[in-house]
C-alpha cells in the first residue's frame, strides 16, 4: 500500500525583504514602522517548505497539504492571491501578529492548537514542515516547540532534502556547519522538518490551482480566530536592525574566481 | 490611532478599493500573476538589453512561456474554454496590461495581441470557430503534450490602405473554387503592416474586401500557416519602441474554405453574404481594447514615482555631506521644485489610472448588455436603421433612468428605477453613450498627455534619465508612450470619435448630473468645486459653439471643423480623468475604514489623495478655461456682450475655485519628503 502523508506546513508572513524595515517601540511593544502598509510575502523558509510539501504530496497520491499560518488575516489575504496559485493546499488561519516580536512559546501554542483542530488529521501520517529560520526575527524555536506540544520527537532542522524509500522510511539531509550536510534516517511519520532552502524552484503561477485553493481560503480567512497571545513574561529593552551597510560596486570585467576570492578575503577579515 | 503623514506608497489594499476590485479575488490573482511575470521575466529581458533588437529571438520567446505558465494566455478565455475568470474580461485585461506596463509595455502589447487575434472569433465567430481556435490557443494543461497556437490580428495594411481609416481595406477575396453543392474555396490576398505576434503566429484573423461579384462586401477571415499558398511573415518592423513585442509586415496569398469567414455566411442568390462585415467585427473588438492601451501609459507614470524619489534622495550619497544632514537624507528634495514636479507626474498617473479603470468597469457591465441587446434585436428583426430608431425612442427613458440613478435611493421611485434598470435597450443606450466618451477619452488623454508627463518624469532623473540603465526604465517608457498614443487608433481618430459622442443628449444629461453631484461634494476638499465649474464652462461652450457660426456664416461645431471640435474633445478628457480620480479618492475614504490593514493610515492616504485631486481638478479646470476662451473668442471678430458676460462669469467661477490649490501642492510635495520607500526597486534595472 503506498505511503500517504498529511503534511502541515507552518508559515507566517513577513514584510517583503526589499522594504525598509525600521523597528520602532510602540505602545504594546516593539513593531516595525508602517508595518501594516508594507507588502508582505510568505516567510521565505516556509515558502520553500510549502513547495517541498506540495511536491512530496504529488509524489505520494492521497497525501494532503495544509498551510497553518499565524498572521494578520487581512494581510494574509493579499499574500494568498499570489501564493494560492503556486501549489494546492488547504489554509488554516490564526489571526495574530506577524512582526516577529510575539512570544515564541505562545506562538507555538497557538499554532499547535490550530493543528490539533484540523478535522480528521491522522497524526500517524503527520509531517510537520516549516522554516528552520524566519525572516521576521528568527528565534528558530517555534517549529521545535510545536513538535514538542504535539508529541513529535523526530525533529530535523536545516533540511535541504527529504527522500522516502520504498518502505516509507525517511532519509533527510540537514545542514550542519562548514557547508556540510548530515544524513539522517527515521522510520517514517510523524516527524518535524524545519526546511532550509530545499531543492525546488518556485513553481509558476497556475490560476486554475489558485481558483481551486480559493474556495477554501476565503472561508478560512473569514473564520479565523484571534490568537490568544497575552505577551506576559516577555519584554524587550530595545530593538534595532542589524548594523550593515549595503556597499554596491559594479564590476563588469572581473571573472567569477576573482569575485569569489575577494569575497572570501573579506569574510576572513 | 491614525497618523496623518503618508507612510508608504499606496499598495494593493489601496488600489483594490479605489479601482473597485476588493471583492474579486480572480482579478487579484491575475494581478499577482502579471506582476510576477513583469518584475521577473520581463524586467530581466529589458535589463539585459533584449529590447535592443527588432528581431524576435529565443530570449523574447521566454515571454510566451511565462504568459502561458502564469495564466495570462488563457486570461481572455471563458471558463468553459479553459480560462479562469467568469464573465467579461475588460477589467482583467486592463489590470494585466497595467501590471506588465509597469515594467515594459511591449510585453503588455504582446500579451494583448494574442487576445486581439482571438477577439474577432470570440466576439463574432461561429460556435465551431470559437471552440476550435480557443481550444488550440489554450496552453497545454497538466498531462497534455502539445504546443499552443498563437494568433495575430491583421487589419493594418501598407499605405494607402487601411490604417487611420479602417474602412479602406486593400486585402482582397475571390472565389477560387466552388464545387457543386460543396464549400466554396476562397483566394485571400492580404498584405499587413505593423502586425503584432507575426513572428510566431500560427493563425491570423485578417480583414479583406470582396474582389468577386459572388462575394458581398468586406469580412474577416481566419488564415492558418499551413493553408495552401503563401504565408510570408514579412520583414520585421524597425520599431524604436515596444521591442519586446513581435511586429512584422506580412504577405498572405492563400486558399481557405469559406467556413473560415468569421461568423459564417449565407448564400443568397448565388452570392456569399458574410454574416458580419469587417467593420462590425472590429467595432466589437476595438470598442474595448483601447482601454488597456490607455492604462499602459498610466502604469508608466505611476511606476516612475518610486525610482524618482529614490534618485532624488540619494543624489548626494557618497559626497561630503554626512548621514543625518539634510543634503544626505533628502538630497534633491531639499528643493521644492523637484517634489512639486513629481507630484504633477503622480497626479496625472492617478487620474489616468482612475479614468481607465472606470472605463474598464463600465465595459464589463456593458458587454452582457450588448449581447442581450443583439439577441433581442435579432428576435424582433431590428437591424440597421430600424435598430437605431428603436434605440433613439428609448432616449427619454434613459434620461429618466439617469435622473433616478443620481437621486438618493431613499427618495427615488424604486419600482420605476427597477423597471428601467431591467430594460436592456435603456441600458444599452446608456452604456453605448458612455463608452463613446470614456473609451476614446482614456486612449486619447492617458497616452497623449501621459507621454508629455513621462518626459517630465525622465527630466526629473537628470542625465540618468537619458541612459539605458536609468532605474525604472523611464526613458524606454517615455518612448513607448508615443506608440501607445498612435496604435489602435491615433489621437485624431479618438478626437473624431469624441466629436460624435460628446454632443449626445444622454452624455450631456449625465454631465449635468455630475455637476450637481460635484457641487454637493464641493466642501470635501477634493477639488470638486473646480471640476463642477470646469464642466459648467465646457457645457456652456459646447452649447455656444453648436449654436453659433463664424463671421462667414459657417457652423462652428462641425465634424470638418477640427480646430473647434478637437480642442473641445481634449477639454472634456481633462475633466473626465480628474472626475474619476475624485470619485476613486472618495471611495477610498469611504470604504477604506472597512479594511483593517488601512486603519492606521487611512487618514494619511485620504488627505494625500484629496490634495492630489485638488491639484488635478484645478489643472483640468484651468486647461478647460484656456481652451474654451480660445474657442469662444477666437472665432469672432468681436464678442457679443451678453455672451461674453455669461462666459466671463463661468470663467471667474473656475478661477475662484482654485483657492488653496497651491497649498495642496505644498502639502502633497512635503509628503514626498517623508514617505517611506523600499530599499530597492523590486525589479532589475
Amino acid at each position: 500500500m503506498p505511503t500517504t502523508y498529511q503534511i502541515v506546513v507552518c508559515g507566517g508572513i513577513v514584510p517583503d525583504p526589499l522594504q525598509s524595515l525600521e523597528p520602532v517601540m510602540g505602545p504594546t511593544g516593539p513593531a516595525l514602522k508602517n508595518e501594516m502598509m508594507l507588502p508582505s510575502v510568505l516567510d521565505p523558509w516556509a515558502w520553500h517548505a510549502l513547495f517541498e510539501a506540495a511536491d512530496l504530496a504529488k509524489r505520494h497520491p492521497g497525501s494532503k497539504v495544509w498551510l497553518v499560518s499565524m498572521s494578520p488575516k487581512a494581510k494574509l489575504q493579499q499574500v494568498m492571491m499570489g501564493l494560492a496559485q503556486k501549489v494546492p493546499f488547504e489554509l488554516v488561519v490564526v489571526d495574530g501578529p506577524a512582526s516577529g516580536f510575539a512570544d515564541a512559546v505562545e506562538t507555538a501554542a497557538a499554532l499547535a492548537g490550530a493543528i490539533e483542530g484540523i478535522p480528521d488529521l491522522d497524526r500517524s501520517k503527520l509531517l510537520l514542515f516549516g522554516g528552520w529560520q524566519s525572516a521576521s526575527r528568527g528565534t528558530g524555536a517555534v517549529l521545535q516547540m510545536i513538535g514538542e506540544i504535539l508529541g513529535i520527537d523526530e525533529q530535523f532542522q536545516g533540511v535541504d532534502k527529504l527522500t522516502v524509500d520504498d518502505s516509507g522510511g525517511l532519509e533527510i539531509l540537514e545542514r550542519i556547519e562548514a557547508g556540510a550536510w548530515q544524513k539522517s534516517r527515521c522510520a517514517g511519520a510523524p516527524a518535524v522538518l524545519g526546511w532550509a532552502t530545499g531543492e525546488l524552484p518556485e513553481p509558476p503561477n497556475n490560476p486554475q490551482i489558485g481558483m481551486q485553493n480559493m474556495r477554501g481560503i476565503m472561508p478560512a480567512l473569514q473564520q479565523a480566530k484571534p490568537a490568544a497571545l497575552s505577551g506576559e513574561g516577555l519584554s524587550y529593552d530595545s530593538v534595532e536592525s542589524p548594523k550593515q551597510r549595503r556597499e554596491t560596486r559594479v564590476e563588469t570585467e572581473m571573472d567569477a574566481d576573482a569575485i569569489a576570492d575577494e569575497i572570501a578575503a573579506w569574510l576572513k577579515g | 490611532m491614525s497618523d496623518t503623514s503618508l507612510p508608504t506608497l499606496p499598495g494593493d489594499d489601496v488600489r483594490q478599493i479605489m479601482w473597485r476590485f476588493s471583492d474579486r479575488f480572480d482579478l487579484q490573482m491575475a494581478v499577482q500573476s502579471a506582476r510576477g511575470v513583469a518584475r521577473g521575466t520581463v524586467a530581466r529581458l529589458v535589463a539585459d538589453g533584449v529590447r535592443n533588437t527588432h528581431e524576435w529571438n529565443d530570449e523574447k520567446g521566454k515571454l510566451l512561456t511565462a504568459f502561458d505558465e502564469s495564466g495570462l494566455t488563457s486570461l481572455y478565455m471563458d471558463v468553459e474554454q479553459g480560462g479562469f475568470i467568469e464573465g467579461p474580461k475588460n477589467m482583467a485585461m486592463s489590470l494585466v496590461a497595467f501590471e506588465l506596463s509597469w515594467v515594459d509595455a511591449g510585453a503588455a502589447t504582446g500579451s494583448l495581441a494574442g487576445n486581439l487575434a482571438l477577439a474577432p472569433i470570440h466576439e463574432k465567430g461561429t460556435d465551431e470557430q470559437r471552440r476550435f481556435y480557443m481550444g488550440k490557443a489554450l496552453p497545454p494543461q497538466p498531462g497534455e503534450d502539445r504546443v499552443p497556437w498563437r494568433g495575430a490580428f491583421a487589419l493594418t495594411e501598407p499605405l494607402p490602405f487601411v490604417g487611420v481609416d479602417t474602412g479602406v481595406v486593400g486585402g482582397k477575396a475571390k472565389i477560387a473554387d466552388w464545387p457543386e453543392g460543396g464549400e466554396p474555396v476562397l483566394q485571400i490576398d492580404k498584405r499587413g503592416r505593423f502586425i503584432t505576434n507575426m513572428d510566431f503566429a500560427n493563425f491570423v484573423t485578417a480583414a479583406v474586401d470582396s474582389d468577386d461579384e459572388r462575394i458581398k462586401g468586406t469580412f474577416m477571415v481566419i488564415l492558418e500557416e499551413t493553408d495552401p499558398g503563401t504565408f510570408d511573415r514579412g520583414a520585421p518592423t524597425l520599431k524604436l519602441v515596444h521591442q519586446l513585442s513581435s511586429t512584422r509586415d506580412p504577405v498572405f496569398s492563400q486558399q481557405v474554405p469559406a467556413s473560415r469567414i468569421i461568423g459564417g455566411y449565407d448564400v443568397v442568390d448565388g452570392v456569399i453574404v458574410p454574416k458580419f462585415n469587417h467593420s462590425e467585427v472590429i467595432a466589437s473588438v476595438f470598442h474595448r481594447t483601447r482601454i488597456p492601451v490607455g492604462l499602459m501609459t498610466a502604469a508608466k507614470l505611476l511606476s516612475a514615482v518610486e525610482p524618482v524619489i529614490r534618485y532624488q534622495r540619494s543624489r548626494f550619497h557618497g559626497g561630503e555631506a554626512g548621514e543625518g544632514s539634510p543634503r544626505y537624507d533628502l538630497g534633491l528634495q531639499v528643493n521644492e521644485d523637484v517634489t512639486h514636479r513629481l507630484i504633477d507626474v503622480w497626479a496625472t498617473g492617478e487620474a489616468a489610472a482612475s479614468v481607465g479603470f472606470e472605463a474598464a468597469r463600465q465595459a464589463d457591465i456593458f458587454d452582457p448588455v450588448e449581447r442581450e441587446k443583439d439577441r433581442i434585436c435579432a428576435e424582433q428583426g431590428l437591424t440597421g436603421r430600424k435598430q437605431m430608431m428603436a434605440l433613439r425612442k428609448k432616449e427619454p427613458e434613459v434620461l429618466e433612468y439617469l435622473d433616478l440613478l443620481y437621486t438618493d435611493e431613499a427618495e427615488r421611485d424604486a419600482a420605476r428605477f427597477a423597471d428601467l434598470d431591467a430594460d436592456i435597450l435603456v441600458q444599452f443606450a446608456l452604456g453605448d453613450a458612455r463608452a463613446n466618451i470614456m473609451n476614446p477619452a482614456v486612449k486619447l488623454w492617458n497616452t497623449g498627455h501621459g507621454a508629455t508627463m513621462m518626459r517630465e518624469a525622465v527630466a526629473l532623473m537628470g542625465g540618468y534619465g537619458t541612459t539605458e540603465d536609468c532605474p525604472g526604465f523611464l526613458p524606454q517608457k517615455w518612448m513607448d508612450a508615443q506608440l501607445e498614443a498612435t496604435y489602435e487608433g491615433p489621437e485624431a481618430v479618438q478626437r473624431r470619435h469624441l466629436t460624435l459622442g460628446m454632443t449626445s443628449r444622454i452624455f450631456r444629461h449625465e454631465v449635468d448630473l455630475w455637476i450637481r453631484e460635484l457641487e454637493a461634494q464641493a466642501g470635501d476638499g477634493y477639488g470638486a468645486k473646480s471640476l463642477a465649474a470646469g464642466f459648467k464652462l465646457w457645457s456652456w461652450t459646447t452649447d455656444y459653439l453648436q449654436g453659433h457660426n463664424d463671421p462667414d456664416g459657417k457652423k462652428l461645431y462641425h465634424g470638418k471643423r477640427q480646430a473647434v471640435t478637437f480642442p473641445l474633445a481634449d477639454a472634456i478628457c481633462w475633466l473626465l480623468s480628474a472626475r474619476s480620480l475624485v470619485q476613486d479618492s472618495i471611495e477610498l475614504k469611504t470604504k477604506g475604514a472597512e479594511n483593517p490593514v488601512l486603519a492606521e493610515s487611512l487618514d494619511a492616504f485620504s488627505s494625500f489623495y484629496a490634495d492630489l485631486c485638488k491639484l488635478q481638478a484645478a489643472r483640468a479646470a484651468g486647461e478647460v478655461s484656456r481652451i474654451c476662451a480660445d474657442l469662444v473668442y477666437g472665432f469672432q471678430e468681436s464678442a457679443d456682450e451678453a455672451d461674453a458676460a455669461e462666459f466671463a462669469a463661468l470663467r471667474e467661477a473656475v478661477d475662484r475655485s482654485l483657492a488653496g490649490t497651491e497649498l495642496a501642492r505644498d502639502r502633497a510635495a512635503d509628503a514626498l519628503t517623508h514617505i517611506m520607500i523600499p530599499e530597492a526597486l523590486d525589479y532589475p534595472a
